[in-house]
């Protein structure tokens, strides 16, 4: 990406040619290169540099406009501003976003480990690597048809014209491995592991492959399920797959729109089992990806969202907070509408267990291991969701792997059926989530 | 120096980075051609066995209207590069925003590099690639006046206020409306080392409702969705009217529904959007990517029953207007018209280049991708069960209990051939006769049992349009089927 300072000044100069005052540019650039293979040879390798940035401008009347474009350079830049300008005519006059009051405070000071790229070969032999090894894990493991290894170093910087600038760099390496097993009479079964880290040597490519295989494994013997209503546990993953789906509970911007499960008057009610406390909380030193100002340059930040079972914060904009009287959280994405969205959850560990919430020991308990076609089966407006799932049913402590079943049900209902918290927390790459344990819901299985 | 044209002589190896091609910049015409045949020559000098660019510029809006306001209104505009190298089977694809000379180059002499070509001596002669006269769809079938007629930005704005006004009239315990419009003009050259030089434009519209509704603790929440291609006055065309009365009478419906039961039924599943079933559940396992990965169960089915004997199925990209029509596909194919499945027999699969040379099914204009960041892969158009001989009527009535979906959600297929799809809008059907609402269905299966079981076919064919997620990113589709009665499948609920 060009140099940003050099790219404020040329914004200001073409700004103030063009009569503009006020503006506000979010911009970001990633350098990527991934690799897939297939029985031991590169399948395809892809490389990319790509930059692209996103500028607001208000008109004489305080309208807004914006415009997105790829074409960094003055040119176009400034077809962009043009463009934005235009655009500004026919923005919003009601609740019009303003520059974030905190678009110049201090960001967090985190610690980056900036790693250089690797070689595309050494991408290539690794992965190359794990496939092979996990063909070899198990006799019925016959392919590895979903893997790849990546690798990106991403520069992100926002700027206003009332002098805020910052930016921040990071890297990430990622690792996907799914394999698919094929067993004379028996259906292909698929499992699968993800890994990232911020470069490719810190990369745990040995627990992914460790990990995958040993999902893979568990689901040879697999069984058909009754349906009917069911204890179920949910890992790190399922948990937290289903949080996000129904993030309009916290999420300001859903409140004000009408398009939440909750409203102004929601903080300080119990919402959930006394059991749950959540946070969201991008600084983490666990997220990867974590970044410490988001696209209106507000600082991120640590935030409480249930305490107890009780909500106590909602995820702000600048516009969500000054409406409803809050401060900024660090959670918009700029955008003609900011929107608002979480960063990294956290879900508190709880206690140890007695003998009734203990894995080894539990019977006709249904352990979801990953949800699927949350875009599908999750209807975030009422709260309701129906989704088909990977995972075991318990028979004394036993695993046996589930054919083909759905989980049902109303999340508030799960929010606040949860019966046990356990006390070790998996970290993966969407947040901190220990298995949590809930009553009754419904499973249909295949019949 | 500046060269618009070829050189006079054959270049050598050292003189490229002296050249600066004066290619338009606004336009993707045949100043085009000795750039990219200059890199395309240099491709191959060194050994790469194919050579293919992309290029790209994108022009794209969206406006969205929420109860009686204007919230957003965002362009966007977009330019970028891919350029793909294959070395026997394996291929690079290298992404780039610098559309220049330099820019090309840099990229292909990346993927290059990273597919393990070496530079030969400076002193070698770049192959002169003859590309095909440019076979320009934008200019050949009149659509380069697109973008100069589409809708402005007060016009869109108007018609969507109008639109929701029209919402508010015809519903009953709103909560919330919305009114979404996009529009994305997209120009796209392709040159290939094979000779392939052709331009094409493409206009891609689609409006739509979300209405959500709330009476106490009920809710009920229904999306609508128009797609077009290639009618710059397909907006301000809208019976808006028409569709509210659509979605305020399914939100109405649905707003005190029962969740439904949990089991396995007959059901019957509407046209137009029900045809998200053929789709998820048999269209994507016949992609040559399948085929690649092994991930489809009808690999080594051609020629087979792999269907109900009453299942005929297409896959196309000639349809007027339908939301996945194009001219030519990503890899500058024309398009065809795709025989799938024939009275229950497979007859061909999806295939795209790359696709092709790794499984040996011939290319059937069907590699697209989502924008010059992704490489082309096979994939969907228009794709639907056609008409079948049977009335209405005679699909209902020859269920005694089951349920009737009439609008689908979305859905998928996993690597094991297993699908899954949400129902917006169901009702249960007793005794051949729809009676009450049902919500939070969820329908399961597998693609080798589902395709079997699809006994009845009505001769309503409908299409509707629809975005597809995969490997090569999001993509405008078709789907569609007349009414289809399946004799069992397992609904997933409470």
């Amino acid at each position: 990406m060009a140099n940003i300072q050099t790219m404020a000044e040329q914004a200001e100069k073409i700004s103030r040619q063009l009569g503009i005052d006020k503006y506000d540019i979010y911009g970001s650039s990633v350098e990527e290169t991934s690799v897939q293979v297939d029985r031991g040879e590169p399948k395809q390798v892809k490389a990319s540099q790509r930059s692209s940035v996103i500028v607001r401008v208000w008109n004489g009347d305080r309208q807004i406009g914006v415009t997105s474009t790829t074409d960094i350079d003055p040119t176009g830049l400034e077809l962009a501003l043009k463009t934005a300008y235009e655009a500004s005519s026919f923005g919003a006059r009601e609740h019009v976003p303003d520059f974030s009051p905190e678009a110049q405070a201090p960001t967090a000071e985190v610690t980056r480990s900036q790693i250089s790229p690797a070689p595309v070969p050494d991408l290539v032999e690794k992965l190359v690597y794990a496939e092979k090894e996990l063909l070899e894990a198990h006799p019925a493991i016959a392919s590895v048809p979903y893997n790849g290894l990546a690798q990106r170093a991403l520069e992100r910087f926002y700027l206003n014209s009332d002098g805020a600038l910052r930016s921040e760099a990071r890297t990430y390496a990622s690792i996907y491995l799914y394999s698919k097993t094929e067993q004379e009479g028996r259906k292909p079964r698929s499992a699968g592991a993800v890994r990232v880290e911020s470069g490719l040597k810190k990369l745990d490519i040995a627990g992914c492959l460790q990990e995958a295989a040993e999902k893979t494994v568990s689901h040879l013997d697999y069984e058909r399920i009754p349906s009917g209503k069911y204890q179920v546990v949910f890992s790190a993953d399922a948990f937290l797959s289903l949080l996000s789906a129904f993030s309009n509970l916290f999420n300001a911007q859903s409140i004000l729109d009408n398009r939440s499960l909750s409203t102004p008057d929601s903080l300080g009610q119990q919402i959930a089992s006394p059991l749950l406390s959540l946070y969201d909380d991008e600084l983490n030193a666990n997220n990867i990806a974590a970044e410490t100002f988001d696209g209106e340059g507000t600082p991120t930040r640590r935030l409480p969202l249930i305490e107890n079972g009780v909500l106590t914060h909602f995820i702000h904009s600048a516009g969500t907070a000054r409406r409803m009287g809050a401060t900024p959280t660090g959670h918009a994405s700029i955008g003609a509408k900011v929107s608002v969205s979480p960063n990294y959850f956290h879900v508190m560990p709880g206690e140890a267990a007695d003998d009734s919430y203990r894995l080894d020991r539990a019977d006709n308990v249904i352990l979801i291991d990953e949800l699927q076609a949350l875009h599908a089966g999750v209807n975030a407006l009422q709260g309701s969701f129906s989704l088909p799932f990977d995972g075991w049913l318990l028979r004394d402590g036993k695993r046996i792997s589930v054919e083909s079943a759905t989980v049902a049900g109303d999340f508030r209902q799960v929010l606040n059926s949860i019966l046990h918290i356990e006390p070790d927390a998996e970290v993966i790459p969407g947040g901190i989530c220990p298995r949590i344990w809930v009553s009754e819901l419904s499973i249909t299985g295949e019949e | 120096m500046t060269t618009a044209t070829f050189p006079a002589r054959l270049l050598r190896l050292q003189e490229i980075p002296n050249l600066d091609y004066a290619a338009n910049p606004s336009r993707f015409d045949q100043s085009w051609e000795a750039p990219l045949a200059t890199l395309l020559g240099l491709g191959r000098a060194v050994g790469a066995d194919l050579v293919e660019f992309f290029l790209e510029r994108k022009n794209y809006i969206n406006c969205l209207a929420e109860d009686d306001s204007i919230t957003s209104i965002s362009p966007s505009l977009i330019t970028g590069a891919g350029v793909r190298v294959f070395r026997g089977n394996s291929d690079c694809y290298v992404s780039t925003n610098d559309l220049s000379f330099k820019g090309l180059k840099a990229a292909l002499e990346k993927g290059l590099a990273i597919m393990g070509f070496s530079p030969p001596s400076p002193h070698a002669h770049v192959p002169e690639l003859n590309l095909e006269p440019l076979r320009d769809y934008g200019a050949s079938r009149n659509k380069e006046d697109w973008l100069l007629n589409v809708v402005s930005m007060q016009d869109m704005g108007e018609v969507l206020l109008a639109a929701n006004a029209s919402l508010s009239q015809q519903a009953s315990h709103v909560q919330a409306r919305r009114a979404a419009y996009f529009r994305d003009w997209q120009e796209i050259l392709v040159a290939a080392s094979d000779g392939t030089f052709a331009r094409d434009l493409r206009l891609t519209q689609s409006v739509g409702y979300n209405l959500l509704c709330a009476d106490g603790d009920h809710r009920s929440s229904i999306n609508q969705r128009l797609g077009n291609t290639g009618d710059p006055g397909f907006l301000t065309d809208w019976d808006y009217a028409q569709t509210a009365a659509e979605v305020s009478e399914a939100a109405g419906k649905m707003l005190y529904a029962d969740y439904v039961e949990s089991g396995s039924y007959p059901v019957i599943m509407a046209n137009h959007f029900g045809g998200v079933i053929f789709h998820e559940a048999c269209g994507h396992l016949l992609e040559t990517t399948q085929i690649e990965r092994e991930t489809t169960p009808f690999m080594h089915k051609k020629g087979e029953k792999v269907a109900h004997e009453n299942l005929t199925a297409w896959d196309e990209g000639l349809s007027t207007a339908a939301f996945g029509t194009i001219d030519m596909d990503d890899e500058g194919m024309p398009v065809q018209s795709t025989l799938l499945i024939e009275n229950g027999i497979l007859k061909n699969f999806i295939a795209d280049r790359a696709g092709s040379m790794r499984t040996g099914h011939p290319r059937t204009g069907s590699g697209r991708r989502q924008d010059y960041t992704y490489a082309a892969a096979s994939r969907m158009r228009n794709t639907y069960i056609d008409a079948g001989d049977y009335s209405l009527d005679e699909l209902f009535a020859s269920v005694d209990k089951g349920i009737y979906c009439k609008k689908m959600g979305g859905g998928s297929v996993g690597p094991t051939g297993q699908f899954n799809f949400g129902v917006d809008e169901a009702y249960l059907i007793e005794n051949g006769q729809v009676t009450r609402p049902l919500k939070g269905a969820t329908l399961i299966g597998e693609a080798v049992n589902i395709m079997q079981k699809i006994s009845m076919s009505s001769k309503d064919l409908s299409l509707a349009p629809g975005f597809c997620g995969s490997v090569s990113g999001s993509l405008y589709v078709t789907v569609g089927q007349p009414h289809i009665k399946v004799d069992h499948i397992t609904v997933g609920g409470r």
